[in-house]
């Protein structure tokens, strides 16, 4: 495959395999905590890179397919007994149903009222799930510690559970360069540049959009199902953090949207600032309003975040960096 | 049955009013510079801090101190559009969302490393007042008379002064008011401030009706979305119609079903009009 040659292509896949590897070699408990963390970051801002860098719609209330996701494969784990493999994939083909039949109506709105519906629909699947009594209402619902038993107790299925994590980021990585490098993709790009001249063009939009609202939705599902049953219970408070959605953000931003490796580079980024703020004795109190003063200036000063910055900077790198 | 409606629709309506001036601040900033203000929510609990501060530290009447609360709005307002807004104004959409959202995570940091996040409440009643067999808090009833009394400034404001027209002018054709002469810069910077003003009065009336923390302005953030929308993005008597719909239905829902609904329906409702009439209930076409 001529893509295998491409640095771009294999520069992201190698560094998250290398990094996950290194963590299932060294078997430590708080390193996997904090790689989980990481890769979750990475899994969810790279999927609405997919999204967001390629078409230009921003999608506010994106945490809301990590949530459902979430909670359906983890209704499928404790309810229904379903081995955790088939539960996550389960959760995301639910986000992705979901994302298609949303999506058909609400990618026809543009601009700021997508942004505004993304955060309505967000809201309104909280409020209803919070309402939904199989998946345990307001107060949620907890694994069954036998579910355990299955994966031989509860430390190693925190391992199988990170592992599988890890091939869900690497699959995500893959995706979004396909789907950047193929006549789909090149489709996406010509949408966000201008939607109508597009449509001109034969790009067909409506179709193309959806699909990628579909694959966008996919993955946060599966990444919400191992991420709760990691934590062993789920909450709506939890599944539905607005709050979580513009980290996804800010981390394709700082990153570089509509770049490979800048959701890769922003997650981490991003991961690391927070937790020095959060333990650094001096700015304890002060992490939420750093790290907002932190994302004023990107936007202002850095649009294209730290990737795209580096491309434009320095023309050696442009083939490196996807 | 029919008492209990009436009563809770009564309730209802007059918070309504409330949440229109809170969203006139939102949709006066949509209309003029198609900016969608994500700090709306931490300026409205900023205008519930400014009053209590003032009643609880030097004893002025919480409606009295509307006066410099509504003064400071304007100022936040300007200071944020100043370092934060101006610069992405014709950037797309995204930028203007996270630049604003950035403002939003300085001020609730700043203001929970200052306030903390434990509840606080200004004590401070006027009784009830009784109408035939209806009863309900007289602060309701002040707010509801405070919200109309802004309402119509803004609206005098508006259409009877230069400044009021050149953002009226502004709003309408950016372009072609800047070749007229208006200094654009200067008025998309007053419509900011007046839109945080208006956020920081409804924050400082809804803090003499509840209890409320520095993350309290959130969900009347989101419901300034909802009511926005209802009324149509963009035109300020619009958001007072959709603050009284919105207050009604908070009103009624819960005589019929569970309160834990009420978002269900609220959020519902917001997502099936923006795709079936984005130009609002009673917006033009």
């Amino acid at each position: 495959m001529k893509a295998c040659q491409t640095p771009g292509f294999w520069l992201p896949l190698v560094i998250v395999s290398v990094w996950g590897g290194v963590v299932l070699l060294i078997h430590q408990d708080t390193m996997r905590e904090t790689a989980f963390i990481l890769l979750m970051a990475v899994g969810l801002a790279s999927s609405l890179n997919i999204l967001l860098g390629y078409t230009g719609y921003v999608s506010f209330g994106h945490i809301v397919f990590f949530g459902l996701g979430g909670y359906t494969g983890f209704y499928l784990l404790s309810a229904q007994d379903w081995p955790l493999f088939a539960a996550a994939i389960g959760g995301g083909l639910l986000s992705a149903l979901i994302a298609g039949l949303v999506g058909l109506a609400v990618l026809r709105l543009r601009g700021a009222y997508f942004a505004l519906a993304t955060i309505g629909i967000n809201e309104a699947a909280r409020a209803f799930v919070s309402n939904f009594e199989p998946y345990g209402g307001a107060t949620g619902m907890f694994v069954n510690f036998s579910v355990y038993q299955k994966y031989g107790g509860p430390g190693p299925a925190l391992w199988t559970t990170f592992i599988f994590l890890w091939i869900t980021a690497l699959a995500v990585l893959l995706v979004s360069y396909l789907v950047k490098h193929s006549r789909f993709g090149l489709g996406l790009l010509a949408i966000r540049e201008d939607e109508d001249a597009a449509m001109v063009m034969g790009v067909k939009a409506p179709q193309a959009k959806t699909i990628t609202y579909v694959i966008s939705a996919f993955f946060p599902g599966v990444i919400g199902t191992l991420y709760f049953f990691k934590n062993g219970n789920i909450e709506p408070g939890d599944a539905f953090q607005l709050h979580m959605s513009i980290e996804m953000l800010v981390m394709v931003m700082l990153g570089g949207m509509g770049t490979v490796m800048g959701p890769l580079v922003g997650a981490a980024g991003y991961q690391w600032l927070r937790g020095y703020l959060l333990t650094s004795p001096i700015f304890k109190d002060l992490h939420l309003a750093v790290a907002g003063a932190m994302l004023l200036l990107i936007i202002l000063f850095v649009p294209t975040g730290v990737v795209g910055w580096v491309r434009n900077h320095v023309r050696r790198l442009q083939k490196v960096l996807e | 049955m029919l008492d209990q409606l009436i009563s809770s629709l009564t309730d209802g309506l007059l918070l309504g009013f409330v949440y229109g001036v809170a969203a006139m601040g939102l949709t006066l900033i949509w209309g003029v510079m198609s900016v969608i203000n994500l700090a709306h929510g931490p300026i409205i609990a900023l205008g519930m801090f400014g009053a209590y501060l003032l009643f609880t530290h030097l004893g002025v009447n919480p409606y009295l101190a509307m006066a410099p609360v509504a003064g400071a709005g304007l100022i936040v307002g300007l200071v944020i559009y100043v370092i934060a807004v101006h610069r992405v104004i014709n950037a797309p959409h995204l930028s203007s969302l996270l630049a604003t959202f950035a403002v939003n995570m300085i001020i609730i940091g700043v203001g929970t490393a200052v306030f903390s996040t434990s509840p606080q409440n200004i004590d401070y009643s006027l009784g009830s007042v009784e109408v035939g067999f209806l009863t309900f808090p007289a602060s309701r009833l002040v707010g509801a008379v405070g919200a109309i009394l802004v309402t119509a400034c803004l609206y005098l404001f508006l259409y009877f002064t230069r400044p009021g027209k050149a953002i009226r002018a502004v709003a309408n054709n950016r372009m072609a008011s800047e070749l007229m002469g208006i200094p654009s810069s200067r008025v998309l910077a007053l419509s900011f401030g007046l839109g945080a003003m208006m956020a920081a009065v409804a924050g400082g009336l809804i803090a003499t009706f509840f209890p409320f923390t520095i993350l309290s302005g959130g969900p009347y953030e989101l419901k300034s979305f909802v009511i926005c929308v209802l009324g149509g993005l963009g035109h300020p008597l619009g958001a007072l119609v959709g603050g009284l719909l919105l207050g009604g239905l908070e009103g009624l829902i819960p005589t019929f079903m569970p309160v834990s609904w009420v978002p269900v329906v609220e959020f519902g409702l917001f997502v099936l009009v923006l795709l079936v009439r984005p130009s609002g209930l009673f917006g033009a076409k």
